[in-house]
C-alpha cells in the first residue's frame, strides 16, 4: 500500500522552543493515523506544517507525493484540513460557506451547489443552512467546518483536534462522521488528546510529547508495550486470598499480587477468555467466595502513563509562556 | 502557479463575502455613514460662522471636500480591522490552506472597502448638497474629484493592511489607527484654511497628503473661487500629480509587505 503521508525528520523551532525535534511518521493511504500528544506536544504544529502553513526548520514532509514546502501549491489542491478551532464565516450561511470554499478549490459554481447540498445533508445541517453560522452551537460549526475542508472531495483530510470542547452527544455524532469517512476511502490524520477517540478512530497511532514520538503502532501493540493482560478477582475475605493465590498459579505468567486491604488478586496472565474459563474451572475446588472477576487490559491512558510518566490529561506543554499557549489553555475542553 | 483569471475570478468571491457581511451587520455602514453625515452638519452649522474664507465661496463649499477625505481615509481602517478579525477567527489559515492565489484575500478585501467607501462618499455627497454643498465643475472634473479620493483611500487600505495582519487584534489595530490618523487629518486644509495655522504646523500641513488630497477634490469639484490666493508649496499647486504619487508610493510599498505578511502569517 502506498503512504499517502510521510514525514521524516521534521523539526520546527519558534525562538528558542523546539515544538518538533524530529518527527517520523507515515499514514498509509485510506487508512487513519491517530496523533496523540498532550497540550503543547507539537500536535498542530506538525498538522500545519503538512497543510502548507507553517515551513518546516528541518526534515522533509510529502503528501500524495508532493513536497510540502517545494510543491506547496500542488499539496493544496489534494487536501482538506480542519484547524483546531473552526474556521467557518460567521457571517455567511452554512451553504454560502460551503459554496465559497468550494470555489476557491476551483470548483465550477455549479459543481460548489452541488457539493454543498450534499455536504449540508450528511453533516445534518439542511435545517440551518440558510442561517448565517454565528447562530450556530460550537458542534454544528465543527461539522460545518469539516463539511468545507471536504467540499472537493481531497485524497487526504487533516483533522486538528475534532472534537475537543464538544459535549459527549456531540463528540459521539462526530466519531460517526469521521468513521463514515474512513468508510468512503479518505485517508486521515486525526490529532487527539483523547486516548479513547484514537482507540475507536484510529488504525494506527503515533504518540509524541514535546515534540518527539515515543510510542507508535496500533492501540493494541501499544497496550502489549505496557504491559499484557491480567487477571483480577475480588474475594470475601483476606485470609482466602492464599489459597486462590496458590490455584491460579500455574496460570500465572509473573508473580500475582495479593492486596489484603481490598481483598484483590492480580495475576498477570496471557491466552485472552480461554484462561479465564481455565481460572474459573480451578477456582471451583477451592473453598473461596469470589465476589468479582474479570479480565483486564491496559487502556491508553495507562500507555500514556507508562511511556510519559505523567497522565495525558494533566501534561503540561514544555514551555507556557508563548502567546499561542495562552489561547490553547483559554479554548473550551 | 496561478494566472491572473484566477486571481480575479478569487477575488470576486472574497469580495462577495466581504460585501455580505455588510448586508448581514447593518451596524457596520450605519456607523460608517452616520458620523459623517454628524460631521458635515455639526462642522457646517457650529464652526461655519467662526472660519474664515477668502471671498466668493460659503463653508460648505469649503468643508465637503475635507470631510470626504476625513472619512474615506478613515474608511480604510476598516480593511485592517477585518483582516485582523479574520485572522483572529481562523479564516486567514483557512483561506492559506486552499489551492486559491495568493494574494486575492487581500484584494477582495481592499475592493469591498473600496465599494464602501464610495457608499459612504455617497451618502456624504447628497448631505452636503442639502447643506448647501455644490459641484461647481463639468461632469468629468467632477468625477475625477471622487476618483482620486477613492484612489488615494484605496492606497492607505493596502498600508492598513499591513498594519491588520501585523497587529492582529480589531480593537487595536481601531484604536491605533485613529491615534495616527485622527491628527493627521487635522493637521491639513480639511477643516480650516492653513492661513490661519502657526508656521511649523502649516509646512507640516501643506506637504501632507490628506491636505491635497482635499485640495485636489475641491478643484476638481470647482470648490475654490478664482479669487483664492495661489498656494505657496508645490504639493498644493499640483495636489493631483502629488497626491498620486503619495498613492502610487504607498501601493508599490505595502502591497509586496502585506502580502509577505499574509504568506507568512501564522496564528
Ligand atoms: N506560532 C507559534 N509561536 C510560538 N510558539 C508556538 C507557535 N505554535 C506553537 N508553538 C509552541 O510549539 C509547541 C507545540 O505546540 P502545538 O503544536 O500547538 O501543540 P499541540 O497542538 O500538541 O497542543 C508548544 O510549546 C507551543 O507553545
Ligand atoms: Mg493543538
Amino acid at each position: 500500500m502506498n503512504n499517502a503521508v510521510v514525514v521524516e525528520g521534521l523539526v520546527k523551532r519558534f525562538g528558542e522552543n523546539t515544538a518538533l525535534g524530529g518527527v517520523d511518521l507515515t499514514v498509509s493511504e485510506g487508512t487513519v493515523l491517530g496523533l496523540l500528544g498532550p497540550n503543547g506536544a507539537g500536535k498542530t504544529t506538525v498538522v500545519r506544517i503538512l497543510s502548507t502553513l507553517l515551513r518546516p526548520d528541518g526534515g522533509r514532509a510529502e503528501v500524495n507525493g508532493l513536497d510540502v514546502v517545494t510543491q506547496a501549491g500542488q499539496v493544496r489542491a489534494t487536501i482538506g484540513l480542519t484547524g483546531q478551532y473552526a474556521a467557518v464565516d460567521e457571517y455567511l450561511t452554512g451553504r454560502e460557506n460551503l459554496e465559497m470554499v468550494g470555489r476557491l478549490y476551483r470548483l465550477s459554481g455549479k459543481e460548489s451547489r452541488t457539493r454543498a447540498g450534499e455536504l449540508l445533508e450528511r453533516f445534518d445541517l439542511v435545517d440551518a443552512a440558510g442561517r448565517p453560522a454565528k447562530t450556530y452551537s460550537g458542534g454544528m460549526r465543527r461539522r460545518l467546518d469539516i463539511a468545507a475542508s471536504l467540499i472537493a472531495r481531497p485524497r487526504v483530510l487533516f483533522l486538528d483536534e475534532p472534537t475537543t470542547g464538544l459535549d459527549p452527544r456531540s463528540r459521539l455524532g462526530m466519531w460517526e462522521f469521521i468513521a463514515d469517512l474512513v468508510h468512503d476511502g479518505t485517508t486521515i490524520l486525526l490529532t487527539t488528546q483523547y486516548l479513547e477517540e484514537a482507540d475507536r478512530l484510529a488504525d494506527r497511532m503515533v504518540v509524541i510529547d514535546r515534540g518527539r514520538v515515543i510510542a507508535r503502532g496500533t492501540a493494541d501493540e501499544l497496550k502489549a508495550q505496557v504491559g499484557g493482560e491480567r487477571l483480577e478477582l475480588t474475594v470475601r475475605t483476606a485470609e482466602q486470598l492464599a489459597a486462590v493465590g496458590e490455584a491460579l498459579r500455574p496460570l500465572a505468567h509473573g508473580e500475582p499480587q495479593a492486596d489484603p486491604q481490598t481483598r484483590r488478586l492480580s495475576v498477570p496472565v496471557t491466552g485472552g477468555t480461554d484462561t479465564l474459563a481455565e481460572a474459573l474451572r480451578r477456582l471451583s475446588g477451592v473453598r473461596a467466595e469470589i465476589l468479582d472477576i474479570g479480565l483486564r487490559r491496559p487502556d491508553l491512558d495507562d500507555v500514556f502513563l507508562t511511556l510519559t510518566g505523567h497522565s495525558a490529561e494533566d501534561a503540561q506543554p514544555a514551555a507556557e509562556t508563548t502567546e499561542h499557549d495562552t489561547v490553547s489553555a483559554g479554548a473550551p475542553r | 502557479m496561478t494566472t491572473l483569471a484566477e486571481t480575479v475570478s478569487d477575488s470576486i468571491v472574497i469580495t462577495r463575502r466581504n460585501l455580505i457581511k455588510v448586508k448581514r451587520v447593518p451596524d457596520l455602514i450605519v456607523a460608517a455613514t452616520l458620523s459623517p453625515i454628524m460631521f458635515v452638519v455639526l462642522f457646517r452649522y457650529v464652526f461655519g460662522g467662526a472660519i474664515e474664507l477668502p471671498d466668493g465661496i460659503t463653508y460648505a463649499e469649503f468643508l465637503l471636500p475635507g470631510i470626504f477625505a476625513q472619512t474615506v481615509i478613515f474608511g480604510s481602517t476598516i480593511t485592517g480591522a477585518s483582516l485582523a478579525d479574520d485572522m483572529q477567527k481562523g479564516l486567514i489559515d483557512r483561506f492559506r490552506s486552499l489551492p486559491m492565489s495568493r494574494s486575492a484575500v487581500l484584494i477582495g478585501r481592499t475592493v469591498a472597502d473600496l465599494g464602501l467607501n464610495a457608499f459612504s462618499i455617497m451618502v456624504m455627497a447628497v448631505t452636503g448638497l442639502l447643506v448647501g454643498w455644490r459641484i461647481n465643475s463639468s461632469i468629468a472634473e467632477a468625477i475625477g474629484g471622487f476618483l482620486i479620493l477613492l484612489v488615494f483611500a484605496y492606497a492607505i487600505s493596502w498600508l492598513m493592511a499591513l498594519v491588520g495582519l501585523l497587529v492582529r487584534t480589531p480593537e487595536v489595530v481601531n484604536n491605533a489607527s485613529f491615534i495616527v490618523i485622527f491628527p493627521l487629518t487635522f493637521v491639513a486644509n480639511t477643516f480650516v484654511p492653513l492661513e490661519s495655522f502657526p508656521t511649523a504646523l502649516r509646512r507640516f500641513a501643506e506637504w501632507n497628503p490628506v491636505s491635497t488630497v482635499t485640495q485636489a477634490s475641491r478643484e476638481l469639484f470647482g470648490n475654490i473661487p478664482a479669487s483664492a490666493p495661489e498656494p505657496a508649496a508645490w504639493s498644493l499647486q499640483n495636489p493631483v500629480l502629488y497626491t498620486l504619487l503619495w498613492a502610487v508610493a504607498i501601493l508599490a510599498v505595502f502591497i509586496p509587505l502585506s502580502v509577505r505578511a499574509y504568506l507568512r502569517s501564522t496564528r
